[in-house]
């Protein structure tokens, strides 16, 4: 085993830590705000702190809640990426502010925090997320078999077919994917990356016996087609799926209908 | 104001909530009321697995899981519900898989299964697999499983409504369930929902703790409302911490990790738990790991410059096992920490993770008004609820389970309830008064208290007395600590005073539900002069079946001058088959 002793971890993540250097710096959040009760107009403002750069994203963002201004809103939960409430658009890029630490975005310039984009924003980095859902549950996201007769146990599936779609799996229905497709943004018709990747996850299942409706639902004139490659979803998701491949493996079991 | 009116509806979205709507909108008008998205509630963030005696990879059977889950929760279970959790475990899982659930394999294509902490083979031998799992993201895989099953049976989901109030009408003295207030979080609109049956699914209240698992909207709103009206909440001392947290941050690393053969060690390097649990080693009950820790920590052997955590070894497991089983959390420790755990141990520490307590139900998911009063109408299941099937202490795996055992159970309870009750019950008058009142107060306060202030005091109290040891003096400073917040709180104000989206004003909502049920949980773990599961008293190191083997009923007493107070009454526990013994693992 390795031998515990006073490794590189000691002190990460806890501003408390008694080192001679303080850990903490300043650093600036510009934040884009919108509160159609204040002003029909979305504006930046900037806040400054002093923060341990080990610390998250979201961990700043309820500093100046806490202690600076209560009416930033935006939503959050788990805090660890798992719930996926936090997709937003920190210097310029989709990600989970809880999965991203200070000290990993320059902090010695400005860090530009906005609502993910192509969806309408309510309030701050709060968006409306209905019409995202409504794409997700569009591909019948759920398991659809034809046996007239239960088994009585677990259906039986191979380990390599249950590996087939894992990736998929790890879907947390955040947004980072789709709010930063171009094709997205441009009308807001086309399913989006997670949509398909939820529809992959079912038409890959040994069990499922309804591939053939998905794909013809995604063979749409909004669906599958519309991706253009940009890879923009996979470098976004915060999950770390291979979106851009997910689609592309939906792409070619509508050409070779061989999922 | 708007008025709704079903027949059943339910509180909460995570695994309890969504699966009693699967069962109850297939028998009745249903609606989900949640303040978060479906998918963003935390059962998602639970990892490890669901126990059930499926005996895919080797001997098992309900009655060893019964058993052990009695065990563990150092007989204060009621063990009539152990057992229904444990036989109806294996069901519940089959439930699981047949509605998609993409769980691991064995090599003949069965559900795979693992160890867990406590679990064990014929009454403690060795450790058994019991764990069914998905990878360590059993609950995501749980939590998207079961909204895939309600966007199937078309479930109606009201998101992020904050539901603030119960609503009970008196009829002949007895007190019935009328419908629930809500706030929509989106317009800052109160609406009333007027329904036959009302289900409680709204998880924990971890957040009252600083270093802890939970996310930060768990809140205790569902055990706060029913308390609030009168109801009693049930064993509140009783609180898991869960050993494995990452170091000063609470983050959840699994006790699948242990299952997957990963090892505890102090400063010397030395696998502590050898000492406490020569049996069961790493893979105690959870309470006696985290004493263990703590210990460890007390006598000097903590790593690090100030001693204050120990380590979570996997090295010694090859990379190919910690990417196949593990990957989640061995991703948290390289985001959060810098850490590789290929090559690195992990530093951890006790997180406050789980409350076996909660709002009173019988097996059936009805809640009880007393010792065995029911409330026609009301429901609770899931960690808001207590059944009681965790008693002191719940094992890992056992709450993935309760869910769905539980879930299910109120689900078509309450729904077989709104189908033979003819008519609604009526809704006092008035009935948003109170959620008005209380919105209005904290939107037009100009105090000076801060909600956050006063929630990191009452979190850092919570932490420094009743945590894994207590006594009596840290539980009276706990206690005194808490009156003054509550007072305190009275001054508080926001800053946000808007319609829309104010989550500055929810979370002062929030703060009050915390401080309320903080103040039960130190005051029923003063009360309890012994030593049980997840309440350890270094004053009484002992458990005490003749005076203490009983659960907690705690109510909430309002004089004649207005003045608040909380009375503590005892309610049998409920015993079959099972001796109290010494517990040892």
């Amino acid at each position: 085993m390795a031998t515990p002793t006073l490794d590189k971890a000691d002190g990460a993540g806890a501003p408390e830590a008694g080192f001679a250097d303080s850990p903490y710096i300043t650093a600036t959040f510009r934040i884009r705000r919108f509160n159609s009760e204040v002003s029909a107009e979305a504006v930046w403002e900037d806040f400054q702190l002093e923060i341990d750069p080990k610390e998250r994203v979201l961990d700043a963002l309820h500093k100046i809640k806490w202690d600076q201004d209560g009416t930033l809103t935006f939503r959050r939960s788990c805090a660890h990426g798992i719930c996926g409430s936090d997709a937003m658009r920190i210097n310029g890029k989709n990600r989970l502010a809880c999965k991203t630490l200070i000290k990993d975005l320059s902090p010695e310039k400005p860090i530009t925090v906005e609502p993910i984009k192509g969806l309408t924003v309510l309030k701050d980095l709060v968006v409306d997320m209905e019409p995202f859902f409504q794409a997700y549950r569009d591909v019948m996201p759920f398991l659809i078999t034809k046996d007239t007769n239960e088994p009585t146990r677990e259906r039986l599936q191979t380990a390599e077919d249950r590996e087939r779609f894992d990736d998929t799996t790890k879907c947390i229905l955040c947004a980072a994917c789709t709010s930063s497709c171009p094709v997205f943004w441009n009308d807001g018709q086309y399913f989006g990356p997670a949509a398909i990747v939820n529809a992959h996850r079912f038409i890959f299942d040994s069990r499922d016996e309804a591939g053939e409706q998905r794909l013809e639902i995604l063979n749409d004139k909004d669906g599958v087609w519309r991706c253009r490659t940009t890879f923009n979803c996979t470098d976004a998701c915060p999950r770390g799926i291979e979106v851009t491949k997910a689609i592309q493996e939906v792409k070619r079991a509508l050409i070779t209908r061989r999922f | 104001m708007k008025i709704h009116k079903y027949d059943t509806v339910i509180v909460g979205a995570g695994g309890a909530g969504m699966r009693a709507a699967i069962e109850s909108t297939k028998r009745s008008r249903t609606a989900v009321l949640t303040k978060l998205y479906p998918t963003r509630s935390h059962t998602g963030a639970a990892q490890g697995g669901m126990a059930a005696a499926l005996a895919n990879v080797e001997e098992d059977n309900w009655e060893w899981h019964t058993f052990d889950t009695v065990k563990g929760g150092d007989y204060l279970v009621d063990q009539d519900a152990a057992e229904i959790l444990a036989k109806e475990a294996i069901d519940s899982v089959l439930d699981l898989e047949k509605m998609g659930l993409p769980f691991n394999r064995t090599p003949d294509g069965t559900i795979d299964q693992r160890r867990f902490g406590g679990h064990s083979r014929n009454h403690g031998e060795a450790p058994v697999r019991r764990s069914c799992y998905a990878a360590d993201r059993t609950g995501h895989m749980i939590l998207q499983t079961l909204y895939q099953n309600c966007v199937k049976e078309g479930v109606e989901f009201f998101n992020e409504f904050y539901v603030l109030d119960q609503l009970i009408t008196e009829i002949d003295g007895v007190k019935h369930s009328a419908g629930v207030v809500a706030y929509e979080l989106a317009t800052g609109e109160i609406h009333v929902f007027q329904a036959k049956a009302v289900i409680y699914a709204s998880g924990g209240t971890g957040k009252f703790f600083k270093v802890t698992s939970n996310a930060h909207t768990l809140t205790g709103d569902g055990q706060a409302a029913v308390y609030r009206r009168g109801l009693p909440l049930e064993d509140m001392e009783f609180f898991q911490f869960h050993p494995t947290g990452i170091w000063r941050m609470g983050i959840l690393l699994t006790e699948g990790a242990r299952g997957e053969g990963g090892i505890l060690r102090n400063k010397d390097g030395e696998r502590f738990m050898e000492k406490y649990a020569p049996v069961m080693k790493d893979l105690a009950s959870r309470d006696v790991v985290s004493r263990s820790i703590y210990t460890e920590i007390r006598e000097g052997r903590g790593c690090g410059p100030e001693g204050d955590h120990v380590y979570l070894d996997l090295t010694h497991l090859p990379p190919e096992q910690l990417d196949a089983k593990l990957p989640d959390i061995t991703e948290f420790a390289r985001t959060y920490l810098g850490i590789e755990p290929y090559t690195d141990p992990i530093p951890i520490q006790p997180t406050a993770h789980y409350a076996m307590g909660g709002i009173p139900t019988n097996v059936r998911g009805e809640v009880l008004s007393d010792n065995t009063t029911v409330v026609p109408g009301l429901y609770a299941a899931g960690e808001v609820a207590c059944v009681s099937v965790h008693g002191a202490n719940r094992l890992g795996t056992n709450s993935l389970l309760d869910i769905n055992v539980f879930g299910k159970r109120a689900g078509i309870a309450a729904a077989e309830y709104s189908a033979t009750v003819a008519a609604h019950v009526e809704l006092p008058e008035d009935p948003a008064s109170l959620v008005v009142a209380q919105i209005e107060r904290l939107r037009s306060s100009t105090g000076s208290e801060r909600v956050a202030d006063i929630r990191r005091e009452l979190q850092e109290t919570m932490d420094a007395n009743v945590m894994v040891f207590r006594t009596e003096q840290t539980i009276k400073t706990a206690v005194e600590k808490i009156a003054e917040l509550r007072e305190r709180y009275r001054h508080v104000s926001v800053q946000d005073k808007g319609k829309r989206f104010n989550t500055d004003l929810l979370e002062a909502v929030e703060l009050g539900n915390l401080l309320d049920l903080a103040e039960v949980m130190a005051v029923s773990a003063l009360a309890r002069k012994e030593s049980r599961g997840g309440h350890y008293r270094e004053d009484y190191p002992n458990r005490d079946d003749v005076n203490f083997m009983r659960h907690t009923m705690a109510y909430r007493e309002v004089g004649d001058d207005g003045t608040e107070s909380i009375r503590l009454d005892y309610k049998p526990v409920v015993q079959t088959r099972y001796q109290p013994m010494e517990r040892k693992y």
